[in-house]
């Protein structure tokens, strides 16, 4: 171990919750997003997916809200070592829309893209089994545009760079395609409970 | 499924370079060398690194610090210094109050100590000198700005490079003293005799933008999120194409 002289850090305690080198961020909400903000207003909203489906189907904000709801409460995780404890996130479950496109058995990821063109990589299996969501609210009130309102991509158990903000469809596949940031070094599937920050990780 | 998938808007911005994963992943060994005061909340902190894979103006990396009982914290930290081959690197903090890692560096921190470093991570901000580039930054945001400044001085390039920096007051002012001709400062807290005081606005950026070289600039922000979100919307407002803005926030 390289320990660094004088470096004790901040008085901590052993927290199960905190993947390793992340620390709690507390109240804080950093915004970490390399393009501009758009503004997209809910009715200019839309979220698409296709691919490798049976019924390749776009929704608009009224139809998706259609869907049966469903919410996430807990913590998030930031690449940058910020993770949030007891977020709220209310919106619907992925599961409710692959349920009407039906990927294909030869499917394996998917490309999540954003209204900006921002894109993520994720397997398909992280995306499935009630372990993500599109969602329009946090804490109660409309996801805000810096957090990726009016929709953004709410897959909690990677890194927040996987979670695409002003999300806008996912294309199913049978292969990895890097997205943004994976194709900018970082890795590509991005567990925080391994560590898995760079690619190589 | 053929081909690469296109997003429905113009997007942002692709990266400018192949991140090398090795270098992404490992953890090197760096040896504080020299500290420079900046400002009185800022310094500098010259690091060897022997082993570093070298880096593009805009790059950020990593640092490690670990406690004795295996604790260690983490943070990212944009380079200061211009790409060089004498296996140094520098960064540039902000002595952020309260803060864990930046206090250490503030407070302990002495030349023969010893750190982790890994990177250069991320090509999305980077800027090998090949356009012309508008920088826009804020307090320790121009950190990675710099490093631009100073690769093309050291590099005579003639690319048309301008910066535009905002600091709460000409003694917060990171670097004044390298500025040149391609300088725009703005303060928002006190100035000298005869310098507006007040937040950047549309009057900074439009004689920027009025003076386009050929090809557009691409732009490059950095600074905390309100920052960042203030001054993109400035360029977007002045006519700078969403697609050519880059944004590094730091949290
Ligand atoms: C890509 C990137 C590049 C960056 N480049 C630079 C750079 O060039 N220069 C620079 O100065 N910064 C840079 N930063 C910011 C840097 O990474 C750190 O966030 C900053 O130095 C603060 O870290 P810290 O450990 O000192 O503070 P932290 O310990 O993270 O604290 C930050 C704030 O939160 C409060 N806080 C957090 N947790 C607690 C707690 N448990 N108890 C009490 N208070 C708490 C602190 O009091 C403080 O106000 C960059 C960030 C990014 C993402």
């Amino acid at each position: 171990m390289n320990t660094t002289r004088g470096f004790t850090g901040r008085p901590r305690v052993a927290d199960p919750g905190l993947p390793p080198g992340q620390y709690d961020a507390g109240d804080d909400w950093p915004v970490l997003s390399a393009e501009v903000t758009p503004e997209l207003a809910p009715a200019d909203w839309t979220f698409r997916v296709d691919g490798l489906v049976a019924e390749p189907r776009t929704w608009d904000w009224e139809e998706a809200h259609r869907l049966p709801p469903s919410a996430y409460e807990g913590a998030i995780h930031c690449v940058t070592s910020w993770s949030k404890f007891g977020v709220r996130f209310a919106g619907v479950s992925l599961d409710a829309f692959l349920d009407v496109v039906r990927p294909h058995e030869s499917a394996t990821h998917a490309v999540a893209y954003s209204h900006t063109g921002y894109t993520a990589s994720l397997p398909l299996a992280d995306l499935t089994g009630g372990r993500a969501w599109i969602a329009w609210e946090c804490d109660g009130r409309p996801l805000a545009p810096e957090h990726g309102g009016p929709a953004r991509l709410v897959v909690p158990h990677l890194y927040f760079w996987k979670s695409a903000k002003w999300i806008a469809g996912l294309r199913i596949l049978d292969h990895d395609e890097p997205g943004f940031w994976e194709k900018n070094g970082y890795h590509e599937r991005g567990n925080p409970w391994e560590e898995q920050r760079y690619s190589g990780d | 499924m053929t081909g690469t998938f296109v997003p429905p808007t113009r997007f942002a911005v692709p990266g400018r370079i192949a991140v090398s994963e090795q270098a992404a992943s490992q953890w090197q060994t760096a040896t504080v060398t020299e500290i420079r005061r900046e400002t009185p909340r800022a310094a500098t902190f010259r690091l060897a690194v022997p082993g570093w894979p070298g880096h593009l103006p805009g790059q950020h990396l990593m640092v490690r610090l670990t406690a004795e009982d295996g604790y260690a914290a983490q943070r990212h930290y944009s380079i200061a210094s211009a790409p060089d081959d004498s296996g140094h690197v520098e960064l540039t903090l902000d002595h952020v109050e309260g803060g864990e890692v930046s206090g250490w560096f503030h407070t302990v921190a002495r030349p023969g100590d010893r750190l982790e470093v890994r990177g250069p991570v991320s090509g999305f901000f980077a800027w090998p000198g090949d356009r012309p580039a508008l920088l826009v930054g804020a307090g320790s945001g121009v950190v990675p700005l710099m490093s631009m400044i100073r690769h093309h001085r050291a590099r005579n390039l003639t690319v048309p490079l301008r910066l535009l920096v905002s600091a709460r007051s000409p003694e917060e002012l990171v670097y004044a003293r390298e500025f040149g001709a391609e300088t725009t400062s703005v303060f928002t807290r006190s100035a000298p005799a005869g310098t507006a005081v007040g937040r950047m606005a549309a009057a900074h950026v439009a004689p920027l933008l009025a003076e386009q070289p050929p090809g557009g600039w691409e732009a490059y922000v950095c600074g905390s999120n309100s920052f960042a979100e203030h001054a993109s919307r400035l360029l977007v407002t002045a006519g700078q194409p969403v697609d050519r803005i880059r944004i590094e926030r730091f949290g």
